[in-house]
This record gives structure tokens, C-alpha cells and sequence, in this order.
């Protein structure tokens, strides 16, 4: 028959390539390419065997390994460590569940930081603060991430519930990092005293989640159709936009104290995630008014047509569209937001990089380690920056499978 | 038998800023009838279509559908809307929504029901028009003729009283357009209050009881397909037909 003769004749797809053939190809495929593979190949082989002997040899990373806490926690009170400890390991927990109930990229980071915590707890130096205790928790914190996977796996937690954990967790981590006035198991530590990367997280945190929303608002307030609502928004955006993240962290950490009466004082930290705060949801904003212009007005009819209010159109069918249409864009945002927060050292809070530079000062050797600190710096924020981008990546491929219109 | 009509307009007129788009339209709509409007491009026929459920607003006369006026009334704008389905021409389903949430959606939210009732509604209006199986699937993986099909089931799952249907077969591949028909057909055989703008006279000469022939925002000529297609009165209707029945 015609057809089976067509099926034995198909033709097949194209095989990708050898090795060989990869390389030949790739570099060698014509004389200049090849010319350029043999003049820069040595050069290339070269300058990582430099990097790779300053690294291990040559280069003193006293600075970075001999102060981990004060890197993680500032000042924190070492007494009062239980606490973020607690916190840590409650993270610890839901990412083992998040890993149960999705896998993917979240098993790859729950392994990671697993392995991250193994090498650590058994490194095998003597260190101050590496002490067998520490270390057990760390290899604990191992087994509870493993806990967690089994129960994401095992049992059916509802989605939102898991959300909304991971949304609490914070909450209650500032609280019990806070502490109370009148409580003896939880006294009051001030926050002038929390430093490191557990305050660049909160204010990376605490930004994203209070800027998006804000951010989402504003977008709606500059389309909305009435003119006070409209105008506010559009002078609220253009005005955080127009200034730099500086000004606006001096305006809320020095001219707000100025307006406001001496009792009513609002903590350093919370001026500075106020700042953080409305000087995002300002890009969001705008980001999220881009993304409700690509929605076409045949969806808001078609909606409208099946008796839908303006208010259920929004949250069913537009804010969905728009939101998925610049998420890249707002990952981006909360990127940019996470880097950022380095700002709020000319404030006097001791975030992350603030940590590092008083390290650097604290002491003459250190002065000339600061190559390694700052190389340390930047790697642990390309870590969680690239994090964020992969997280970006992930969930928008799911989303892309939905939507091939 | 109820004598007045589910949908009675009169005079109704519209601008687009000076261009006078609809100029005094009265047509009277009975249950259970099926009603073609046919016309040149910009006769204003999608125009008047879609000031039935207030996606135009009309700046003049009167529009009762089901006892209820439209009004600046937010609430009877949205009872008229629950109680009347529409079909669009570029289908406008809902991309990151699936075939079933696309239909659920609205019973869901609107009429609240609750999920299973909803969900056993999309599957027998799915059945209806013919494919079931694409219930889980997102509309970008569905073809043109499917997704029209779908939209007429999400209009459908509304229970509503009257179907508007804007053009529907106009963005479909020819080869398509013949599985939207079928499903409009029976549709129609089966009782529903239907509004079709279409140039589709095979549809229109099997189930339409009247037809209007829109030029100019005017209604210029109405009666029965027969009457329309044998011996139509008007010099502007007879040569509208010569041109779309050539091919």
C-alpha cells in the first residue's frame, strides 16, 4: 500500500551532534574560528588557573570564615540565638514540603542547602562557633527537611495552605525575633541589634511582599476613572520614581522622625522596609499597569457578557492575564529590590554588606582582606539573585504550557 | 402564551462622537424566535447586537429585555448580562483558564453554584456541541472551530434566556464553519431565543423566523428568508444579496 511504503520512507529528525562533531563545528569550522579557538584557548585555561590559585592558595579568607554568625545574625544576642534558629528551621521544614508536594527546582534547593548544612556541621576545623552543638543542629535541620518531604509527599496538603505558611513564617518570625517587653522566655531584643543576612532577607521579604500588593493598587488607582484616585496614584508613582532609593530611605529614616512625636516613634528597621517598600511597589506599579494594557478588551466584554461584576472581571480574568504577562518584569523588580536593600547601610542598619564592611574595619589586617569579603558578598547575593531568576524561569514555562494563544 | 416580546427596542440610537451609528432601530423579539441580521460591514448590525446586553451603550430610546430596561442601573445591566449569552466573533474564551474553568467559571461566581453542579452542566453542553474530550485542555490547543463551539457552551451554561450571536463563524476557516452551524442549528430547533448577525444565508433560510437587513444604522427591510431570498422589496437589499450569494 502507498502509505506504508510513505511510513517506511519517513524521514527522520535531524541527530544532534558528536563530540567531535560538536567541536568541530563549534570551533574549528572555518580557518579564522579556528585561529581564534588556538590563540584564546590558552588564554581562557590561563586566567581560570589564576583565579582558581589566588582562590585556594593565595587569597586569606580569615575575614569570611572566621565570623559566621555576625555574618547571619549581627549582634543578635548569642543567648537569644534559639530564636532564628527556631525560624531557620521552620523554613527548613516547609521547603522539605514544598519539595514533597512539587519538586522540581525546590528539590534541587532543598538538596543544595542539605548539602550546604552537611559540609559545615562537618568541616573538619576547630572553630569557635561551630561548636558540636551547633553542629548537631545543623545535621538536624537535615533530617527535618527530610521530615518535611515525606509529609509533602505522603500527605495531601491543600496548596493554599502551604502558601499561607510560607507567608506566616515571616510574620512570626519578626515577632519572636522582636520579642515582648513583660516576657521572660522571649525578652525584648532591639532591632538595632539584628544584622547580617537575617535582616537583608526581612527587608527583601517584607519589600516584595508589601510592594506587590501596593504595587498592584497604585497600577489599578492610575487607571481608575476617578480623577482624585487616579491623580494620587500617578503622583505617587512619578514622584518615588523620580528620586533615588537614598532619598528615600533619608526621607523616611530622618524627615518622618522630624513630623511624628517623639513617642510615637517607628522602629529604624521598619522606617527602612516602609522605604524599601513604597519605592518598589512604585516600579511594580508600573510594571503591573503594562501587563492590564495587554489584556484585550474582548476578554473584559466577554466577561462582562456572562454577567460578571467589574470586580470579579478583575480578579478572574484580568489581573491573572496582566500579572503572567510581566511576571519576567517583576521578578526582575524583586531582584533588583533584593540588592537594593545593601542601601539602608548609610542609615546605620547593619544588613548583609554593612556586616561586611564593619568586619573590614574592625580591624588593620582586615583592611587588606577586603578583596575576599567583598568577593564572598557578591557571591552569596549572585546566589540568592539567581535563585530568584531560576524560581522566574520555572514558574513561567508552567504558566506557558497553558497558554499557547 | 405570553404576547409581549423578550426583547423590545425602540428607537434606539447611538453615536460614535459625531458618527451616527444606529439611527432609530425598533425590533420586537418573542421567545423562541431566531432572528438573522444580515448587512454590509459598518451597517452598525454588531453595533446594535451589542447594545442588547449594554456592551454599547445607546444614548437614545428604549431597550426591554425580559421585562427589565436597561438602564445606568449597574444591576440591571448585570441581570440582563446573567440572563443573556453571547457569542463573539474572535471567540474571546478566557486563555489561562481550561475549556471547563472557561465554562464553570461564570454558574461558579455569578449564579453560584456549587462546583459539581457547574461541572456536570459543562460536561452535558460540551456533549452538546460535540467534544467532550477537550475539557481539560486550555483553549490555545483547540482549533478554531472547537473554540467557538466551547464559547457557545460557556454562554450556554449560564442558562440564559436569549443567545446573541455576533458574527460567529466570520474568523473561522471555511472548513470549521459548517461544526459551529450545526451546533447553532440545533440550538435553535430546540427553542432557544436567538439574535444571529450573520451573512450565513444556509443558516438563515433553515431556522430564521425573521431577518432584518441592516444599512447605514437603519433597519431597511424585514420579513421571512423566503420573503428576503424570493422576492426582496428594497433596491439596497437586492443588491447586498447578488453580492454575497455570487460565490
Amino acid at each position: 500500500m502507498a502509505s506504508s511504503e510513505l511510513e517506511q520512507e519517513e524521514i527522520r529528525p535531524p541527530q544532534p551532534p558528536g563530540f567531535l562533531q560538536w567541536i568541530r563545528e563549534n570551533l574549528f569550522s572555518s580557518i579564522f574560528n579556528s585561529v581564534l579557538t588556538v590563540v584564546l584557548l590558552p588564554v581562557v585555561v590561563f586566567i581560570i588557573y589564576q583565579v582558581l590559585v589566588w582562590v585556594l592558595f593565595q587569597a586569606n579568607w580569615k575575614a569570611v570564615t572566621q565570623f559566621p554568625l555576625l555574618y547571619t545574625v549581627g549582634q543578635y544576642p548569642r543567648d537569644q540565638l534559639w530564636r532564628v534558629g527556631f525560624i531557620f528551621s521552620g523554613m527548613i521544614l516547609m521547603l522539605g514540603i514544598s519539595w514533597g508536594r512539587w519538586g522540581g527546582l525546590l528539590r534541587s534547593i532543598t538538596l543544595a542547602a542539605g548539602g550546604l548544612l552537611l559540609v559545615v556541621a562537618i568541616l573538619p576545623v576547630q572553630h569557635a562557633e561551630l561548636t558540636l552543638n551547633m553542629r548537631l543542629y545543623l545535621v538536624s535541620n537535615i533530617a527535618l527537611a527530610l521530615v518535611g518531604y515525606l509529609i509533602g509527599k505522603k500527605i495531601p496538603i491543600k496548596s493554599y495552605l502551604i502558601f499561607a505558611a510560607w507567608f506566616l513564617i515571616p510574620i512570626i518570625g519578626v515577632i519572636l525575633l522582636a520579642g515582648f517587653e513583660s516576657s521572660t522566655l522571649i525578652p525584648p531584643v532591639q532591632t538595632t541589634q539584628w544584622g547580617g543576612l537575617l535582616v537583608t532577607f526581612l527587608l527583601a521579604a517584607g519589600g516584595i511582599v508589601l510592594s506587590f500588593p501596593l504595587g498592584v493598587a497604585l497600577a489599578f488607582g492610575r487607571r481608575s476613572s476617578l480623577p482624585v484616585v487616579s491623580a494620587f496614584s500617578t503622583v505617587f508613582i512619578e514622584v518615588i520614581r523620580g528620586v533615588p532609593l537614598v532619598t528615600i530611605l533619608f526621607m523616611f529614616s530622618i524627615i518622618l522622625a522630624l513630623f511624628l512625636p517623639a513617642e510615637s516613634r517607628i522602629d529604624r528597621l521598619v522606617r527602612a522596609l516602609m522605604a524599601v517598600t513604597v519605592f518598589s511597589a512604585a516600579y511594580s506599579a508600573e510594571n503591573v499597569r503594562g501587563g492590564l494594557q495587554s489584556v484585550p478588551l474582548g476578554q473584559i466584554e466577554a466577561a462582562k457578557a456572562l454577567g460578571m461584576s467589574n470586580f470579579k472581571t478583575t480578579i478572574f480574568i484580568v489581573l491573572p492575564q496582566a500579572l503572567r504577562a510581566v511576571l519576567p518584569a517583576i521578578v526582575g523588580q524583586f531582584i533588583s529590590l533584593f540588592k537594593d536593600t545593601t542601601l539602608v547601610v548609610i542609615i546605620g542598619i547593619n544588613d548583609f554588606l554593612g556586616i561586611g564592611r564593619s568586619i573590614i574595619n574592625s580591624d588593620p589586617e582586615f583592611v587588606q582582606l577586603r578583596t575576599e569579603v567583598y568577593l564572598f558578598m557578591a557571591l552569596v547575593y549572585w546566589i540568592f539573585s539567581y535563585l530568584m531568576s531560576l524560581a522566574s524561569r520555572r514558574i513561567e514555562s508552567a504558566m506557558g504550557v497553558e497558554s499557547n494563544l | 402564551m405570553n404576547n409581549e416580546p423578550i426583547i423590545k427596542c425602540r428607537g434606539v440610537h447611538k453615536w460614535y462622537g459625531d458618527f451616527h451609528a444606529i439611527k432609530g432601530v425598533d425590533i420586537d423579539v418573542y421567545e423562541g424566535e431566531v432572528i438573522v441580521i444580515f448587512g454590509p460591514s459598518g451597517s452598525g448590525k454588531s453595533t446594535f447586537i451589542r447594545t442588547i446586553n449594554r456592551l454599547e451603550e445607546h444614548q437614545q430610546g428604549t431597550i426591554i429585555v425580559d421585562g427589565t430596561e436597561l438602564s445606568h442601573d449597574v444591576r440591571n445591566i448585570e441581570k440582563i448580562r446573567t440572563e443573556t449569552g453571547m457569542v463573539f466573533q474572535q471567540f474571546n474564551l478566557f486563555p489561562h483558564l481550561t475549556v471547563m474553568q472557561n465554562i464553570t467559571l461564570a454558574p461558579i461566581w455569578v449564579r453560584n453554584w456549587p462546583r459539581v453542579k457547574a461541572e456536570a452542566k459543562a460536561m452535558e453542553l460540551l456533549e452538546m456541541v460535540g467534544i467532550p474530550e477537550q475539557a481539560q485542555k486550555f483553549p490555545g490547543n483547540l482549533s478554531g472551530g472547537q473554540q467557538q463551539r466551547v464559547a457557545i457552551a460557556r454562554a450556554l451554561a449560564m442558562e440564559p434566556k436569549i443567545m446573541l450571536f455576533d458574527e460567529p463563524t466570520s474568523a473561522l476557516d471555511p472548513e470549521m464553519i459548517k461544526e459551529v452551524l450545526d451546533a447553532m442549528i440545533d440550538l435553535a430547533k430546540s427553542g432557544m431565543t436567538m439574535i444571529v448577525v450573520t451573512h450565513e444565508m444556509g443558516f438563515a433560510r433553515e431556522v430564521a423566523d425573521r431577518m432584518y437587513f441592516f444599512d447605514e444604522g437603519k433597519i431597511i427591510e424585514t420579513g421571512t428568508p423566503d420573503e428576503i431570498y424570493r422576492n426582496p422589496q428594497e433596491d439596497r437589499t437586492k443588491l447586498f444579496l447578488s453580492q454575497i450569494l455570487q460565490h
